[in-house]
């Protein structure tokens, strides 16, 4: 039971109070870019999970089965960045053959999501708070995915209606865009805290 | 030779301001937003990817006859990758305290879209000469940016920069200065000056 709990709280934990996008300024590039339109971000924010649950497992398992043991730490980076594009081309060739509507709608969001660092910045979160056993990282890689998911959809969600707001002209795209990210943040900040 | 001149000074200036990667392209936001609390971790930070920048667009540009279309991608990420663990490693050596600060956020520099972009749009089509120009000019402008931030956001807040006070007494620190909300609301502010100083000239 206890496990449980702890894994609950982790999840918890990692898609509100410790929002990657909120509090550590990962996967900002989509979370600006792509957030025009809710049913795009929403796309995005799926495929990002499904990329983020799997190379947050792969790496684990690769960080503790064969770096640690071996003492191979130095190459580190060179094959979480290898797992990430090696997770992102099996995902856009297993859509490719068995669901080509999906593979469709989601276009050129696939090969982007390699170079999203909230992936590589989980992986990288997952090591340094010293995660040690494997339910743990699973669910919060996949926690942080729906973290994600939440935080573009929102974003989404506002901008749609920002559309047709009266922002002055020097303003208008990116910067309101990256003030409106600014107060969402400060909302979430409410939650700092409330979990360990 | 003579024509080749102004193409290097264009290409070196374009880094700077018409194609600033952050105020401009908005590129690598990432680290712009994360590590610009205080000038000290900004620079260190830009310094790191002046590096990694410089060598990459280096490596790529000298490879880029024998890349496959398909893996180049992968190529490239495998060559920013190497370079980032030479830097990561080296700031862990020499700065172990910037390296604390700056934790994740060195390795981070692989899928910083900066160097990618640079990578895939100028050292792949251009030759030695213009990548390593192209490299400093983009890692400058950067870095420029990345200390103006910094600055701004260390001054409000705690009053000192460089850790030296130079505001007055009677100064209240803003907390929230040094919180997510600081950084996206004043980089928001510095793209809509940006934008507002270069819609009056045109």
């Amino acid at each position: 039971m206890d496990k449980v709990y702890v894994l609950l709280m982790g999840f918890i934990s990692i898609v509100i109070v410790n929002n990657l996008v909120f509090t550590k300024f990962l996967g900002i590039c989509p979370y600006l870019g792509v957030s025009g339109r809710l049913d795009m971000a929403f796309g995005m924010g799926m495929a990002v999970t499904f990329v983020i649950t799997l190379a947050g497992t792969l790496t684990w398992l690769i960080d503790n089965l064969i770096l640690m043991p071996y003492g191979l730490e130095v190459t580190r980076y060179v094959c979480y960045i290898l797992v990430i594009a090696g997770a992102v081309q099996l995902v856009e060739m297993y859509l490719r053959k068995f669901f080509p509507p999906l593979y469709e709608s989601f276009g050129i969001f696939l090969p982007l999501i390699t170079t999203n660092c909230a992936i590589l910045g989980l992986c990288l979160f997952v090591n340094l708070w010293g995660i040690d056993n494997f339910p743990e990282a699973a669910v919060l890689s996949f926690g942080a995915g729906i973290g994600f998911t939440l935080a573009i959809c929102i974003m989404a969600g506002i901008r749609e209606n920002l559309n047709i707001a009266d922002v002055p002209d020097s303003l208008k795209g990116a910067p309101i865009t990256l003030i409106t990210a600014g107060l969402l943040t400060l909302a979430f900040m409410g939650f700092a805290g409330m979990i360990k | 030779m003579e024509n080749k001149a102004p193409s290097i000074s264009k290409v070196f200036a374009a880094g700077l301001w018409q194609e600033n990667p952050v105020l401009r392209l908005l590129l690598g936001m990432c680290p712009t937003l994360a590590v610009t609390t205080a000038v000290k971790p900004a620079l260190t930070m830009g310094l790191s990817v002046i590096f990694v920048l410089f060598c990459s667009n280096i490596v790529v540009s000298l490879m880029r006859n024998l890349l496959k279309p398909h893996l180049r991608i992968l190529m490239f990420t495998l060559a920013i990758a190497t370079f980032v663990t030479i830097a990561d490693l080296f700031l862990r050596a020499f700065q172990p305290e910037m390296s604390a600060v700056l934790g994740p956020y060195v390795p981070l520099i692989i899928v910083n879209c900066i160097i990618i972009c640079r990578a895939e749009a100028c050292a792949s089509k251009n030759g030695l000469f213009i990548s390593i120009i192209d490299a400093i000019g983009m890692g400058i402008g950067f870095t420029v940016v990345l200390c103006i931030l910094g600055g701004i956001r260390e001054l409000l807040a705690t009053g000192m920069i460089f850790e030296i006070k130079v505001m007055p007494s009677f100064f209240v620190p803003w907390a929230a200065m040094r919180m997510p909300v600081g950084a996206f609301i004043t980089l928001g502010l510095i793209l809509g000056l940006v934008n507002f100083v270069t819609g009056k000239k045109t």
